[in-house]
């Protein structure tokens, strides 16, 4: 990977002070090669949204940089595209307005953007309900119209932090279908938070597993089962060996994490 | 463009022996609309016929509460000679022009304490002092400042309306999800962008419930500034009044000064449900 299209560089990160505040991420690093799917797990508090944040400009870290492209990020910006787990439709404009919004800032004439906009429209599955407000969709729809919204205006890198962490289980697994064959069309760099170890190995090419607060990298893992992918893979063997090792070196993590929270614990790390 | 909703679809069929089964007292259910509206109108009524009763049946004197007849030839004879309109006229026009000062003064003023602290931690203990403040206790000092006319009203109005409107657009503001605001930065919007495109937008709804139940704070302030050195006027009626013992000039002027609060709370309600119809979760 000579040319990654992000690299995080020893990102450590505390919010508050740097003695009394909580000490969050510890010495990150990595990259994401172009067009490729990394899925980041870990138990919750690990601090893997801090980092997507981070990423994503929207949180300056306390040490370390992020460079997308070879140049460092400062400040959010129109080449990372963010698709987050609360629903962050505009409830008072219809789908189309919605993801229309996004082209705001780009230089498309008003016939490129309609053009735009009708097909991504169609790509997540929502040709039909171009007019429908936000209140009158599921959340998987409300999800979709987001994801629409996020690759329209062409980033560079996808982020996700748990973009169906609030659906249920059978419209999660359609959506984790749909993203798929999304990204088949549009291949595009995609750092995928979720703590649900089933859909990061269905989706990626690598799974990185973070250990407890304060979050490193404990792990990677390479993810070799081909593409395209159906949700029958997940009952294969190579799934569910994966599967296996992964859930075992997050368990270590939670029972860490579930007695070590005291200051002494901290220093002696 | 025909858009069918994924919940409509999905919403299961009732059935038939449970579907005439209504709780009216279940926490939080809805009822029948018609329930709603008949136990409100019930309501006045009950009031009206207890009211009926004491007053034509000779329980209490005329000097304490007059029949409901006498209200209404009251109100027939102000129409008549063309004190109502008159008197409406004035008190509306003050209501209007107090209410509009202290609105464009508030919407600013409590976007930017909503959006930045500093202006919140600049503003927000000095607004708090002053809203704890009796108006009441004020008519003196805005007769000294603003002289008797039609500005001593509005001041009077501006300092009733505005303290409390000035915070309620600020919480307003804040209610906006901060996502939504993370989601125009991620966009490469500017802070004004975001102000702008976002938040506004996103806040108006709960800024235009604000303005009704502000201009209803308003109308409550009406008498208060009428108080002193008003010609014309629906609280100045009632003031007057109050030195004849006219009792049935003082309850027409407060049932009146109701309904037209009534009205104009119903014309904010309506709106809102029209322009902000994308509010609405099903």
């Amino acid at each position: 990977m000579e040319h990654p299209k992000v690299a995080v560089r020893h990102i450590s990160h505390w919010f508050g002070s740097s003695q009394n505040g909580l000490f969050v991420l510890d010495d990150v690093s990595l990259s994401l090669a172009p067009n490729e799917f990394v899925s980041v797990v870990g138990t919750s508090g690990c601090g893997k949204s801090t980092l997507l944040n981070i990423i994503a400009g929207l949180i300056d870290p306390s040490e370390g940089d992020v460079l997308v492209d070879g140049s460092p990020v400062a400040g959010p910006g129109r080449d990372r595209g963010v698709v987050f787990q609360t629903y962050t439709l505009f409830p008072w404009m219809p789908v189309w307005k919605n993801v229309d919004f996004a082209l705001k800032k780009s230089g498309f004439s008003k016939e490129e953007k309609q053009a735009l906009v009708a097909h991504y429209i169609e790509t997540v599955g929502l040709k039909g309900f171009e007019n429908a407000y936000p209140n009158q969709l599921s959340g998987g729809m409300r999800q979709r119209v987001a994801i629409a919204r996020a690759l329209v205006y062409k980033p560079a890198v996808l982020l996700m932090d748990e973009p169906f962490g609030a659906l249920d289980a059978q419209t999660r697994g359609m959506m984790q279908e749909l993203l798929l064959s999304v990204w088949e069309e549009h291949r595009i760099t995609v750092m995928f938070i979720t703590h649900d170890v089933d859909e990061a190995i269905f989706m990626s090419d690598r799974v990185l597993v973070m250990t407890a607060r304060p979050g490193e990298i404990k792990q990677e893992f390479r993810v070799d089962l081909s593409r395209p992918r159906r949700y029958e893979i997940m009952t294969s063997p190579e799934f569910v060996a994966l599967k296996h090792a992964i859930v075992e070196t997050i368990r270590e993590e939670t029972l860490k994490s579930m007695v070590s929270v005291s200051p002494a614990t901290r220093a002696g790390r | 463009m025909e858009t069918p909703s994924a919940r409509e679809l999905e919403r299961p069929a009732i059935p038939s022996n449970r579907r005439n089964r209504v709780k009216l007292l279940a926490l939080r259910e809805d009822i029948p609309r018609s329930v709603y509206l008949l136990a409100g109108s019930g309501f006045i009524a009950l009031v009206l016929i207890a009211w009926a009763i004491v007053t034509y049946g000779g329980f209490i004197s005329d000097l304490f509460l007059p029949t409901p007849t006498a209200i209404i030839d009251e109100g027939v004879r102000q129409y008549e000679r063309g004190i109502l309109v008159q008197d409406a006229r004035a008190s509306i026009y003050r209501i209007v022009v107090g209410w509009f000062i202290a609105t464009a003064c508030a919407v600013p003023i409590g976007v930017m304490m909503g959006n930045f602290k500093l202006i919140e931690g600049l503003l927000e203990p000095f607004i708090d002092l002053v809203r704890y403040m009796p108006v009441v206790a004020l008519v003196p000092l805005t007769i000294l400042w603003a002289g008797i006319g039609d500005q001593q009203k509005f001041l009077i109005l501006f300092i009733g309306t505005f303290f409390q409107e000035v915070l309620l657009i600020m919480d307003n503001v804040k209610t906006v999800p901060h996502d939504l605001i993370r989601v125009g930065y991620t966009l490469g919007m500017s802070r004004f962008e975001i102000l702008r495109d976002i938040i506004l937008p996103a806040s108006f709804p709960g800024v235009w419930d604000t303005f009704r139940i502000t201009l209803g704070w308003t109308w409550t302030y009406l008498v208060v500034a009428e108080l002193v050195a008003a010609r014309d006027g629906l609280g100045r009626r009632i003031m007057e009044a109050q030195r004849y013992l006219a009792t049935e000039q003082i309850i027409f002027g407060i049932i009146f000064i109701g309904i037209l609060g009534l009205v104009t709370d119903y014309f904010f309600k309506i709106t809102g449900a029209y322009f902000f119809k994308w509010t609405k979760e099903r």
